[in-house]
């Protein structure tokens, strides 16, 4: 598999504050990759830097083949990108800020209309398309966004948090639609704190805290490295704790030599345990 | 230059689009004030005052369309922009779309620009009934484009500049209204002291208003206000472009 982004040695700095710390990371091309971390770990820094938001201050990135620092017009034809909180002009309509982004990404004008009217199909959004961005639901701002990052064709798609705010409905509805975007061809980089989301729809996962990349790996081998099997028990202080194994027998006899003080649960081990082993920390704040 | 001017169109379209959406309301707000400073400093205080041997009334008339090209180019550019750029984040989608800097540039400031001529249009067609001294020439339409584009790229300045709602009302606060009372719009600048004159020309107001005055009443002309001015204009275009560059979060 050929790498679509190559990302060497990059460092953004805010003041005293160093928010992505000598970053190394290859996408390869149609790959599903989720980039996983605590608040502040530096993941929206990251994309930001990969979108040609923010300026590198050290190190090298290359989108398809053209570095966004020497060649940007050429790397961000490439790209689409889902922020977070939904980045709509609220006082257009659906149709309006549809056009505007065929527009700002130059499709031609015969085509505008076509691409148009084919996405509003692909993601059900016609009885909105003259509706003002303002008055839709959460779920359907996402949508409305995610069809204008998809307008152009991208090769590669940025999501940063997408589902953040959405019910769970609206949540499983969107991973299919990204399933949906890469079998036709898209390359998608996740960032998420849902790390279901991650273990649903990701090929590969990087572990990021600190603006460092810690691990890196498909979901299976991450479980796999702390062992397949977890116990998870408690006693009268109520503190839970975490013990993994390689296999359920080891993982039996270990919640069975406890005893019966403990309230013990076995389980298959997850990524959030991964997670939480190798960073330290609950996704999305302190352990 | 032709892909310079499509850009263009295509930043400022959903700004028209904007426009068109708020037309009526955007068109009163933006003839509240000048309207009042014409009844205020007209007819309010001075209904017999002559200014440079000509009715008071005639002399501001040209003075208050270089005001409402100031207000009405730079609020409607900078509001809009700021909100698209730190509220609804939609600037974001600009930046990383294939567009020059240029072309995000000059396609935010067609709001103001159009906005300013509307807005000047309206003042000076008022002007005619009531100071039959006015003309329309040439030099004062190219004048009163040339203002609007420079105040609209001050606009865009602002927004670039601004962290929150607050910044931009600071900016207005410190820039824009100093300019309003200052720069010659409602007296000759020949009236203050010479110290104070020569600050004041540190300003595009002052320029802008000497050019439309001149133009729109047959005086001999400040082509040095003129090429003031359009210095300005290319300055802050400079100014935006290197923002753009430097000022991503």
């Amino acid at each position: 598999m050929d790498n679509i982004i190559v990302i060497e040695n990059i460092v953004k700095r805010f003041g005293d504050h160093t928010a992505v710390d000598g970053l190394s990371l290859d996408i390869g091309r149609g790959e599903i990759f989720g980039f996983l971390g605590p608040n502040g770990a530096g993941k929206t820094t990251t994309v930001r830097l990969m979108t040609t938001l923010a300026n590198l201050d050290e190190g090298r990135i290359v989108i398809d083949g053209h570095d966004i620092s020497k060649d940007p017009i050429k790397a961000k034809r490439c790209l689409g990108l889902i922020q977070q909180n939904v980045s709509l002009d609220k006082e257009l309509t659906v149709y309006e800020n549809m056009m505007h982004h065929a527009m700002f990404q130059k499709i031609p004008k015969a085509e505008r209309r076509k691409r148009i009217e084919e996405l509003i199909e692909y993601v059900e959004l016609d009885r909105y398309r003259d509706y003002m961005v303002n008055s839709l639901s959460g779920g359907w701002k996402k949508r409305v966004a995610i069809v204008c990052s998809l307008l152009h064709n991208p090769k590669i798609l940025f999501l940063d948090e997408p589902t953040v705010g959405l019910d769970i409905d609206a949540r499983r509805k969107l991973w299919d639609l990204i399933k949906k975007m890469n079998k036709d061809g898209t390359t998608v980089f996740l960032t998420t704190h849902y790390i279901e989301e991650a273990e649903a729809i990701c090929d590969r996962v990087g572990i990021i805290d600190n603006g460092r990349l810690i691990a890196l790996d498909s979901p299976k081998e991450l479980r796999n490295r702390i062992g397949r099997m977890a116990v998870e028990y408690y006693g009268e202080d109520g503190k839970t704790e975490y013990r993994y194994f390689p296999g359920r027998q080891e993982a039996n006899d270990f919640a069975t030599n406890l005893g019966n003080d403990y309230t013990v649960i076995v389980r298959r081990t997850n990524l959030e345990d991964c997670f939480v082993e190798i960073t330290g920390k609950k996704v999305g704040g302190l352990r | 230059m032709m892909n310079l001017l499509r850009e263009i169109y295509y930043v400022s379209w959903g700004d028209l689009k904007f426009l068109r959406h708020n037309a009526i309301n955007v068109l009163i707000m933006s003839l509240v004030s000048p309207i009042l400073y014409l009844v205020t400093f007209g007819y309010g205080l001075a209904p017999n005052m002559v200014e440079s041997d000509l009715p008071y009334i005639a002399f501001i008339i040209p003075g208050i369309i270089a005001l409402s090209s100031l207000n009405a180019s730079f609020s409607s550019t900078a509001t809009r922009f700021n909100v698209q750029r730190l509220y609804y984040r939609s600037f974001d989608n600009m930046m990383v779309s294939p567009l020059s800097n240029a072309g995000i540039v000059l396609g935010k400031t067609t709001l103001g620009v159009v906005r300013g001529l509307l807005s000047c249009t309206f003042i000076f067609i008022l002007g005619l009934f009531l100071a039959p001294q006015l003309m329309l020439t040439p030099l004062f339409v190219f004048s009163l484009i040339l203002s609007c584009y420079t105040f609209s790229l001050l606009g865009v300045t602002a927004a670039l500049l601004a962290k929150s709602h607050q910044t931009m009302a600071a900016f207005s606060s410190l820039v824009i209204l100093p300019m309003t009372f200052l720069c010659g719009t409602f007296f000759a600048l020949e009236n203050l002291p010479p110290l104070m004159q020569a600050i004041l020309y540190g300003f595009p107001l002052t320029h802008s208003s000497s050019i439309l005055r001149a133009a729109s009443l047959g005086w001999e002309f400040p082509w040095l206000s003129l090429l003031a001015l359009a210095g300005f204009f290319v300055a802050f275009f400079l100014v935006d472009i290197h923002l753009i560059k430097t000022r991503k979060i």
